[in-house]
Order: C-alpha cells, then structure tokens, then sequence
C-alpha cells in the first residue's frame, strides 16, 4: 500500500520535541523508549485508529494500551495533538496534581485506555479488550506496545498464550524492538531473542518491519486485519533515543532528563515547524 | 437448612447472576469445578473464560474486560488470587478502579490436606492494604450468596473470601440483610465483645453459648466486610463492654483483630485480643484437627475472653 507520510513525518517531529520539552521541564521521564516510539503511536493515532476526541468513551473506539507505560510522555504528546486535551497541558507532566502521571491513569486522562506502568501486565489488558469484543462480536481493534525489556516478564507470555488460544485476531501488539533496557543492552541483560520465533511458537502471526518507516507500519497493520484466527505481533526495529544523535542507541538515556541545553540541543537537531 | 461450603452458595449465586446480567463473565484459572464456577459454566458457556494456570494475566485480563464494560468475577484459589495476584490486582484492577469481582476460595487454613503451600491466611491483610478495595469474608452460604449479588450491584474492585469446607447456617433468619460494610450484631451482653468474621462466626456463637452457662454474657459481632469497616458498631462494643476479643481463620497479622484494633484504638481504646494464626505456617491435617492444634476454637475464644476480662 502506498502511504503520503508527509504528514506524519510532520507529527512525529512534534511530538519528539513535545517528548524533549515536557521531560527537560519536569527534569524526570524516560527519554530513550519514549522516542523510540514515536512513529508506531503517530501511525496508529493519525491514520488507523478509529479514535474520536470528542467522545473518548465511545464504546466502538479501537483501543491502545501501552503495556510500556514509561513512554507515557510519547502517547500524553500523541493525544494532545489529536486534541484529547490542551496541548499547554504537556507543561505538567510529572508534576504534583496534575493528570500526565509518571505513568499513564486511565481515569485522569481523556483518551487513555488503560493504566499502566508495570510492565507486563498491559498486554493481559489488551487480551480482555480483545474478548470483550469478540464476545459483543464488536468491530473495534485493540493495539498493545511492549518494550523489548518487558518481554522478560512472565506475564507477556501468558497473556501472549491466551491471545492464541482465544484466537484474538483483533488484537495487534507492536514491540518496540530498540535492543536496550535500563541496565544496558537486553542481548547482556536478559536475551529475549529470537523475538519473532517466540511469538510464532506462541501461536501469533509474525511482522517485522523497521519501526521508524511509516509505510511498514501501516502495511503491518493493514496485514494484521487480514490476518484471521491469530493475534498479530509487529516487531519494530527501532533506536532507543531515536531523532537526538547524544542520545540513540544510549541506555542511559532510558530514564534520565536532559539538560536545558541539551534539551536546546535536541529541539535543534529534530528540527521542522514549532 | 443443610451445611453447605461458601463456594457451593458462590456457585449457584453466579448462575443466577449470569441470567440477570448479560454483561457478567466468569474467568478461572483451571480450577472451575473446585471453586464452583463450573456451575456458572454449564448455563452460559460464551461467557465463562479459563485462563489456564495463569493467574496474573487472568486478573489483568479481567481487568480488560472491566474496562469494556463487562462484570468479570475471577475465581482461583485465595493463595494464588491475593497471592500470586496482587500487584496484578494492585495496579491493573484497584488503582484504575475496574469493576472485577475477584473471589477467591480455598481461604484459610481448612484447605486442610493440601498443606500450608495452599493455606492462604494472609489474603485479607494482603486485599485490604489497597485502595479502593472492598474486602468480604462471609460466614455461611446464605451470607456468601447475598455478598456475591451486592458486589454485582457495587461498581469497583471487591475481594470475597469463600471456603472450601462446609459451614453451619447461621443467617437464615427472615429479616436478614446484607448490606456492604455494616456489621450485624448477632448476641447481646456486656461483659465483653466477640468480633468475628467467616467460619469463625459459628465458633463465636458457640463460645457465647459457652460463655453463657459459665454466666457471663457477650456481644457477638459478625464483621462480613472487613473493608470498608463498620466503625461505628466496633466503637459502640468498645464503649459498652470494654473488652474486644477477634476471631478469624487468618494470621493474627494484618486482618480482621488488626482492622478492629486500628478503628479502636484511634476512638475508644481498650483490651483487643486475637485469636487467629499466630505468625506461623499451616500444615497438612483434616480441617477440624488444623482449626484445634491453631487455635481456632469455641474454647480459644472462651479463653481469650476471660483473659480479656481481667484486663479491663
């Protein structure tokens, strides 16, 4: 399929500067997985998903949970700039009372479909998503983004097991394949490779795609939803701190805040419209 | 009326709810026919949900489903829900505050022969340390059948315990009601206040019975939802018999003597003595023999109320 990304590629610059900005302001977050996954939320929220700010209730909606509830500051820009809530609101993220929590809460901001923040569980969420809507034979999707480092959690397999057993083909988890966790790389940490054989094994049909091109990402969904009786996984290649050259493919960068002058730095080097 | 288990009355009561509400669905983790969800299976197949031998992904599944508009109540055994489940159940279903039923039988240490790995005497320390958790621990199958169809009304997260052995009926009087968080009073005397909650109700009103021949007269207080609390009743025993003994199939740490302490003595303090499982590992036995050698007796409790006595 042949896809204009014009205009994503105009999003996905926003919202990395957004991600940038509201990280140096509230001097903590996690900078790395939070623009790693910039371009599958930007494909999912600005060209697939049947989502409506207007009514961020309606039960027809498709669903995304991010089961990597750290790259909170990615999806908080996304649904700003969808027009979920005002975008002046991304100056508070982390801050005391405000909505844009450490980690996403469902019941304080509109468009979030799930809370989460430890990892493993928000795929469990979306599995129930999931047969919640084959038992009310509804058309929605249910999306899920799972860090590579999450895949060390137990529960990402049983939850990945029940999703083949209940032949969830509503359901499309994306990994967020960018090789580097908070300790250092995961191959050292805890190998979770082959990622794709393991899904297979588990039942699920396999994409991989490199998670920064646009066309992949939408052909991979586009597969997704042709693909009948199995759930779909999509692993992204992608570069943790991708679009700041001091902070790709560093894990130090998976959980600190830069600097004001780094921030400068990094707003420059992204570049495109304010 | 016959003894049943509070799992068997948990069994009917959900076939029932699955024909009142259409958006109830059961999820278990391979164990439908001993916590009795198989009961609920057999009428609505489509909406009973195993989850195999997974129980963190069933809570957080279920928490899903909430999130869709669905009425899921999970079954496992209480060691592997409040166990194995709770950050699950922490940060998936409590904190968002889902609409999941989470009961869990097999509670306490009359799981009997399967041993201490399967005795869960933490479950109600471990469910009331959450917000936004409503915590149930019945005494008899009427009371677990009436819990089972007021969480149903009740939108949020609610633990309730059931048991896996039967129990005396002690509720089937024609004016009962089940109201979440209210207290029933069962005995009325002054000397002193027995505070109860699940199988050990049956006990404390032996122990009244007891106590009576002896001449000395009790409260005897059955606490059916040990979150929220009904203070109000907990403050009155204090004020009016000076001496609180608890009772409960549950360690002596963190559950119903720990609530009922925490209310009294931050509004009228006096003598709280325990009885429950003291900081120790259950074992394999026949329930009966389990609830003597640990002290949870109708003679335990005679004891502890004398000796509660002499404090005042």
């Amino acid at each position: 399929m042949e896809v204009n990304t014009k205009e994503l590629q105009a999003v996905a610059k926003t919202v990395r500067k957004d991600i940038v900005t509201m990280i140096t302001q509230s001097a903590s977050g996690h900078p790395g997985g939070s623009l790693s996954e910039v371009e599958i939320l930007t494909a999912l929220y600005f060209k697939e998903m049947n989502v409506n700010p207007q009514k961020p209730q309606d039960p027809d909606r498709d669903r995304f949970v991010l089961s990597k509830g750290h790259g909170a500051p990615g999806l908080y820009s996304i649904l700003a700039r969808k027009g979920f809530f005002d975008v002046s609101e991304l100056n508070n993220l982390r801050k005391l009372g405000s909505i844009l929590q450490g980690h996403p809460n469902m019941n304080y901001v509109p468009g979030i479909d799930m809370s989460t923040g430890s990892l493993g569980q928000g795929i469990s969420a979306a599995v129930g998503m999931a047969l919640a809507g084959k038992l009310d034979k509804k058309a929605y999707r249910v999306y899920a983004l799972l860090g590579d480092g999450e895949l060390g959690e137990g529960e990402v397999w049983e939850a990945s097991m029940s999703a083949a057993h209940y032949k969830l083909d509503n359901l499309t988890a994306f990994v967020d394949f960018n090789g580097l966790q908070i300790d250092g790389k995961c191959e050292e940490v805890m190998n979770p490779n082959p990622i794709d054989e393991k899904f297979k094994a588990f039942g699920w049909n396999v994409i991989t795609i490199d998670g920064h091109d646009f066309e992949q990402i939408i052909n991979a969904i586009e597969e997704a939803k042709n693909t009948k009786d199995k759930p779909t996984a999509v692993i992204c290649k992608t570069v943790k701190g991708k679009g700041v050259s001091f902070m790709e493919n560093q894990a130090g960068w998976h959980g600190s805040a830069p600097s004001k002058e780094q921030c400068e730095e990094a707003l420059k080097e992204i570049g495109g419209e304010n | 009326m016959a003894k049943i288990a509070t799992r068997e009355a948990y069994g009917k009561a959900l076939a029932k709810l699955g024909e009142e509400k259409s958006n109830v669905v059961v999820l278990d983790a391979d164990l439908s026919k001993s916590t009795k969800t198989a009961d609920f299976k057999k009428v609505f197949p489509e909406r009973f949900i195993n989850m195999g031998i997974a129980e963190g992904n069933m809570m957080v599944v279920a928490a899903g489903l909430a999130a869709c508009g669905k009425i899921p109540f999970v079954s496992t055994f209480a060691m592997f829900a409040a166990g194995r489940g709770f950050e699950q159940i922490r940060n998936s279903i409590c904190y968002p505050k889902l609409n999941v039923k989470v009961c869990a039988t097999h509670a306490g240490l009359t799981v009997g022969e399967d041993g201490a790995s399967h005795q869960a005497i933490e479950d109600i320390s471990l469910m009331r340390s959450i917000p936004n958790m409503v915590v149930i621990s019945p005494s008899d199958g009427i009371e677990a059948e009436e819990a089972i169809k007021a969480v149903a009304e009740y939108h949020g997260p609610c633990y309730v315990r059931l048991g896996r052995s039967a129990v005396p009926v002690i509720n089937d009087n024609a004016d009962y009601k089940f109201q979440i968080g209210k207290g029933v009073t069962l005995r009325e005397g002054k000397d002193a206040t027995i505070i109860a909650t699940g199988i050990m109700v049956d006990a404390a009103l032996e122990a009244y019975n007891m106590l009576a021949e002896e001449g000395i007269k009790v409260n005897v207080i059955n606490i059916h939802t040990i979150k929220p609390i009904d203070e109000q009743i907990i403050v009155n025993a204090a004020r009016e018999t000076g001496v609180i003994v608890t009772a409960e199939e549950h360690s002596v740490i963190g559950g119903l003597g720990s609530a009922v302490a925490e209310v009294v003595t931050e509004n009228y303090p006096v003598p709280v003595l325990k009885i429950g499982v003291k900081d120790t590992f259950g074992e394999s036995g026949k329930p009966a023999e389990l609830l003597e050698k640990y002290g949870l007796t109708a003679k335990d409790i005679v004891k502890a109320v004398k000796k509660g006595m002499s404090l005042k």
